[in-house]
């Protein structure tokens, strides 16, 4: 008997290890210190930014170089609603995310006319008139920016340490959903019809799926997640400016060297790419500019020598997948 | 079978493969051609002619060793190193350069700077229509004279060994004999030509040997007038005559 | 009313330089549909090289120009035939992300060598010298680097048109297998192309730096005009992209005659505006 499966032995024990990490995870407010807390933190949020741009730019074909435009339209929605429109923080930055969704149409009507490059420069473009506008607004502070005010940072939670658990859980929880929505996107029609354009152009044609309208609202959904994402980086940072809101080196730049260090257009990519960011941050963050350089030599070189990054080459050596994706056929022998 | 033994070929393909990938086109070609020589490659949709020809002119990279012209190893030369080494390839489909006009286009053939009868006075004497046209743009002119253009352009290189793919294609049949009347003029200076063709009698009426590919193999090969239309008939389409 | 005139004219002479910044972008999308993320880094570079020559050499910038065009344009070809070619085929996203590390590496590089101090080149009286038209006072330096970027578009056409190295530059961008069985090496002629782009990007980046303060950091916003000069002139097209360097301009300076702080950003409207209404921008090539 044949039997067409997705999973496999090893994407079992990969479900079992991530759903005891994810317990251990979740309890690091009690076995954590607050700088390591603040750091798997940041870890979950550049996570999700990783995988929301590879959904864009290794699935979608959307390679953006302004996704910073929505980062930065999250955390100052985030302090727009909340100091003026006096929301809970947290439904302040659901509603930017909806919010985002919403302005990222009309913006996709406009840079979809630029293709392939040309498309990224534009979403570049887009980032920048976000910043200069937001630079303009004087009741958030204009080109110098503001602080989340005292009280809204208390509604939280009483205690520092209850806010920054509450902060780091609301990661976790980011991580996951992101991680979790864009798998079970990739497995729907849709998501497959996505991978086939990209596989192959023509194969796509003939499933009959509206390729560009499939392309805006991965758009459309990844935008607003990514202000989700945002919104939750200001609330660490609990202050925002136009700078380091619309920074293309600190949400676009990493965000893209982790993906494509890790593995474009692979779901274990951003994940592995986030770890070795990391790990490389922790270890050279004290050199500075030199770091940088490293990290876009790393960049170019794995692009050049291993297109599919590090787990593209864990992949093809070892033949695993830990998110089923991919059908396989299990060959049993007769008789069994 | 009618292969004749010559000291010094101008062309030798040895144990010639060729791959698209993992697919394999051409399976362990053998051809020796002489200075002078006209040669009619012959063959079905898919028997690997193109894919001979793209081999040759150095498109397909092939192992060094497998084509050797003028006692020199060309296989993994690049194209342009090719045309240096004096090959020339008129291309199946034309291929003029949408961009450039004419003129432009048969300069771009001598940019190797290889010396010899060839010059754009000698291909507007051949082809007149090309003078008058030679400042339009090469795809303003009909299907014929872009295959004037195309053959202008290989020759203006001063080639040794001139390559023609398909170069009755879609043409409309007087524009063809037209074509395939210049051709003796144009061969008639010790050039040595491949020619390959769908046309077989066409092929066979300027040529004094010919090949004939089947699935990427030689099926049969012969001086033209020792080979039998039911040879050919069989070499085409391998079934038994 | 005078005013308005003077920003409109003013913003014409500053089109001149995003037309420079412009022309290399347009150049190499046109060779070999390559769009170089690093284009604005490798300005700002020629910026610094520019600052460096002026000073160990103790010369005027634009003399510095003799010694910075011809290093642009090794530096060029080099990271053509030794990097660049490398990402070209069907795939879109090796060169946009092997370009985009090359900005990064290229940013830091500065700072590391120059710190993120901002400089300037210093070229003495011109800076300031003006010429007094119809009660307007036109800026030397302004209609020096609009005449250079007329000087500069006009030699790249008629290389592009009028000569042979044009010529292999049109067959290779037309169809680069059958241009390389005319004997064209087309990793050679790309690498030709690049430095020819990046001997206008020194041209860009002296003039930038002689108008203007510039620090390792304002390489992605030089690369933006570039950009935006290009899309609203018409791809493919290099006249125009002195026509959207100057619309560029000319919404920038009227902008910032309005409010200061919207002289970008009145820039990144115009661009817009031109992608909703005519998204081929608005002097196209037009196809034989």
């Amino acid at each position: 008997m044949n039997t067409v499966t997705r999973a496999t032995p090893a994407s079992r024990v990969a479900m079992i290890i991530a759903v005891l990490a994810l317990i251990v995870l979740a309890a690091a407010p009690w076995w954590a210190g607050r700088a390591d807390l603040r750091l798997l933190g940041e870890i979950f949020l550049y996570l999700s930014l990783a995988c929301l741009w590879n959904l864009m730019a290794g699935y979608a074909g959307l390679v953006s170089v302004g996704q910073q435009a929505f980062v930065g339209f999250g955390g100052y929605m985030l302090f727009a609603l909340a100091i003026f429109g006096g929301l809970h923080p947290i439904v302040a930055i659901l509603l930017a995310g909806v919010l985002a969704g919403l302005i990222s149409v009309p913006i996709a009507a406009l840079i979809f006319r630029l293709k392939g490059a040309y498309f990224a420069i534009g979403t570049w473009v887009v980032a920048e008139v976000f910043r200069l506008t937001f630079a303009q607004i004087s009741a958030l502070g204009g080109g110098s920016g503001s602080s989340l005010p005292v009280d809204i940072v208390r509604s939280l939670a009483d205690s520092r340490s209850g806010r920054e658990a509450l902060s780091y859980w609301l990661a976790l929880g980011a991580a996951v959903t992101v991680i979790t929505c864009v798998y079970l996107f990739l497995r729907s029609r849709r998501g497959l019809a996505l991978t086939a354009i990209r596989d192959s152009e023509v194969a796509a044609s003939g499933l009959g799926i509206d390729i560009w309208r499939t392309k805006l609202e991965v758009y459309v959904v990844t935008s607003a997640f990514t202000a989700v994402i945002g919104g939750l980086l200001f609330l660490q940072k609990l202050r925002i400016s136009p700078d380091a809101a619309f920074s293309v080196n600190d949400w676009t730049a990493f965000v893209i060297f982790i993906v494509v260090i890790g593995g474009i257009g692979t779901l274990e990519g951003p994940i592995i790419g986030t770890i070795l960011f990391f790990l490389l941050r922790e270890t050279l963050a004290d050199f500075g500019t030199i770091y940088l350089m490293v990290l876009g030599v790393v960049a170019i070189v794995v692009m050049l020598k291993a297109p599919k990054g590090v787990w593209g080459l864990v992949r093809d050596r070892y033949d695993l997948e830990l998110f089923p994706l991919s059908y396989r056929v299990n060959t049993k022998p007769k008789g069994d | 079978m009618g292969s004749i033994p010559m000291s010094d070929p101008l062309l030798k393909l040895s144990g010639l493969d060729a791959h698209y990938g993992d697919f394999q086109a051409l399976f362990g070609l053998d051809m020796e051609i002489a200075t002078g020589e006209v040669i009619a490659i012959i063959g079905a949709n898919g028997a690997g002619k193109t894919t001979l020809m793209r081999s040759i002119s150095g498109l397909l990279s092939n192992e060094a060793t497998q084509v050797t012209f003028k006692g020199q190893t060309i296989g993994a030369l690049r194209a342009d190193q090719v045309a240096y080494a004096g090959i020339a390839l008129v291309p199946e489909g034309r291929q003029l350069f949408p961009s450039l006009s004419v003129e432009e286009n048969l300069r771009l053939g001598s940019t190797v700077g290889r010396t010899g009868p060839w010059s754009l006075d000698t291909v507007y004497d051949l082809f007149p229509i090309l003078k008058e046209r030679r400042n339009q743009p090469s795809t303003s002119l009909s299907g014929g004279q872009q295959q004037m253009v195309a053959i202008g352009r290989a020759l203006m290189s001063n080639p040794e060994l001139i390559l023609f793919d398909e170069i009755s294609l879609g043409l409309a049949p007087v524009t063809i004999k037209s074509i395939y009347d210049a051709l003796p003029n144009i061969i008639s200076g010790g050039m040595t030509a491949l020619i390959v063709e769908q046309d077989i009698t066409k092929a066979l009426a300027v040529s004094s040997r010919v090949y004939c590919l089947q699935e990427g193999r030689v099926s049969l090969t012969g001086r033209v007038e020792d080979i039998t239309r039911d040879q050919i008939t069989a070499a085409y389409f391998g079934v038994d005559a | 009313m005078i005013e308005w005139i003077n920003a409109v004219v003013q913003g014409i002479l500053l089109g001149g330089l995003y037309a420079l910044f412009a022309a290399g972008l347009s150049l190499i999308f046109g060779v070999m549909r390559l769009v170089n993320i690093a284009h604005g880094d490798l300005i700002i570079l020629a910026a610094y090289l520019g600052l460096s020559t002026t000073m160990l050499l103790g010369v005027h910038p634009f003399v510095a120009l003799l010694i910075v065009m011809p290093a642009m344009a090794g530096i060029g070809y080099i990271l053509q035939r030794g990097l660049l070619n490398k990402t070209l085929g069907s795939d879109i996203l090796p060169p946009l992300l092997v370009t985009f590390g090359l900005s990064v590496i290229v940013q830091n590089a500065l700072l590391e060598g120059y710190t993120a101090d901002p400089q300037k080149l210093n070229a003495g009286a011109i800076e300031t010298a003006s010429i007094a038209v119809g009660g307007l006072s036109l800026g030397v330096l302004p209609l020096l680097t609009f005449g250079m970027a007329i000087v500069v578009i006009a030699g790249l056409q008629w290389i592009f048109y009028s000569t042979a190295l044009g010529r292999g530059f049109r067959a290779v961008s037309d169809n680069q297998d059958i241009a390389q069985l005319m004997g064209l090496n087309k990793a050679h002629i790309y690498g030709l192309a690049m430095a020819l782009a990046l001997a206008v990007t020194a041209i860009a980046g002296i003039l930038l730096g002689v108008r203007t303060s510039f620090d390792p950091a304002i390489g992605g916003g030089r690369l933006i005009f570039g950009f935006e000069a290009v899309i609203i002139g018409g791809l493919g097209n290099i006249w125009g992209t002195l026509a959207g360097g100057v619309i560029l301009g000319v919404a920038q300076t009227i902008g910032a005659k309005i409010d200061p702080g919207w002289q970008v950003l009145a820039g990144h409207i115009a661009f817009l505006v031109v992608l909703a209404v005519r998204p081929n921008g608005l002097f196209p090539r037009v196809e034989h």
